[in-house]
């Protein structure tokens, strides 16, 4: 079976239904959604912002991984859960979805982004734990974190609008292509 | 006392900024999305202070000196969601002049910004390493506030 014929499955179940045309339920996980912004890129960006030595320079970068990272974490949590509602919500149309789409590379991109750190440059924190400045490859990583989460943002918030959704035509082959879209082909 | 501002609201719709973005296909959505953006930076400004005065996240370093740190950063994403707020308003003024959730905002917003920079602003530099029930309160107030504000900013765009 593929994705899309799975999907069309998930969106025809009951409960994806129901998310869907509540009049409640789904503006506020929306909401939530959007309100944990706040939370969870929030903290994620002030740690950034220590492992780049912009600001909280005399705190040590340990206090952020040790005491500030499960709040980040929890964040996420929320994110995440509510991000698998809505989906579950709008299965199809999300799939189908450019901005969708994007943000979903970018989000693999991001968490790999996070493996790196935490496996290859945080083994040598001791080191660099207390300078105001953390060397060079931990403020690459507070970049692309920056750069992703806040390109994710972006993204997400666009999946919204529908100026590329597969029931619009005519689309442009290549955006049939990356939304893949199913097109009949003209008689 | 009974003022009508509905002649403001039509005055800042009629206005070059709210023609300009609703005239444009992709120019509120990129507002919109930097209005998004300073969320993000005021929502985590706001909370590594208000989760370090309730006790909670950086707890070796003292409260005054992790509000000074953020500060700069605090101030600059007021300054993105004011600016950006304020042109997204003038895009649909009329609108919001119906909108119960925009006067919730409009009726909370000044609260929390006279909170965080007066009283909060004051609690946390006089306060050092331990929190109090006084810095505990502080931070319950300043998330309810911008919770409320976050939250009626969002259900604008339902109603």
């Amino acid at each position: 079976m593929s994705i899309l014929a799975f999907l069309e499955w998930v969106g025809q179940t009951p409960w994806s239904i129901a998310l869907h045309e509540s009049l409640y339920m789904y503006p506020l996980l929306e909401s939530t959604h959007v309100m944990a912004l706040g939370w969870f890129v929030g903290l994620a960006v002030m740690f950034d912002l220590r492992l780049l030595g912009w600001t909280f320079r005399t705190v040590p970068t340990t206090e952020f991984t040790s005491r500030l990272l499960p709040w980040v974490q929890a964040g996420f949590a929320v994110m995440f859960v509510t991000g698998l509602l809505l989906f579950y919500a709008i299965p199809v149309r999300n799939y189908q979805n450019i901005f969708f789409r994007v943000k979903m590379i970018m989000l693999v991109l991001a968490v790999l982004n996070i493996w790196y750190f935490h496996n290859r440059t945080e083994r040598s924190i001791g080191e660099w734990d207390t300078q105001a400045r953390p060397p060079q490859a931990a403020r690459v990583a507070a970049v692309a974190s920056i750069l992703l989460w806040l390109s994710i943002v972006v993204a997400g918030r666009m999946i919204a609008y529908n100026w590329f959704d597969c029931d619009i035509q005519p689309q442009s082959d290549f955006i049939n292509w990356a939304a893949g879209c199913v097109v009949p082909l003209p008689p | 006392m009974d003022v009508n501002l509905l002649p403001f609201f039509e005055w800042s719709e009629a206005s070059w900024i709210g023609n300009a973005i609703r005239d444009s296909l992709w120019l509120f959505p990129v507002i919109e999305a930097i209005h998004l953006l300073g969320l993000c930076v005021l929502g985590g400004s706001i909370l590594v202070v208000d989760l370090r005065m309730l006790g909670a996240g950086l707890r070796n370093t003292p409260i005054g000196q992790l509000a000074r740190d953020v500060r700069p950063w605090l101030v600059a994403s007021v300054a993105v969601m004011l600016l950006t707020g304020t042109a997204l308003f003038a895009s649909e003024a009329i609108k919001c002049y119906y909108n119960t959730s925009f006067w919730v905002k409009m009726t909370t917003l000044p609260f929390a910004l006279l909170f965080t920079f007066t009283v909060r602003q004051r609690i946390a530099q006089m306060a050092g390493i331990n929190t109090s029930a006084r810095t505990r309160l502080v931070a319950l107030a300043s998330i309810a506030l911008w919770f409320t504000v976050a939250a009626a900013g969002r259900w604008i765009g339902f109603s």
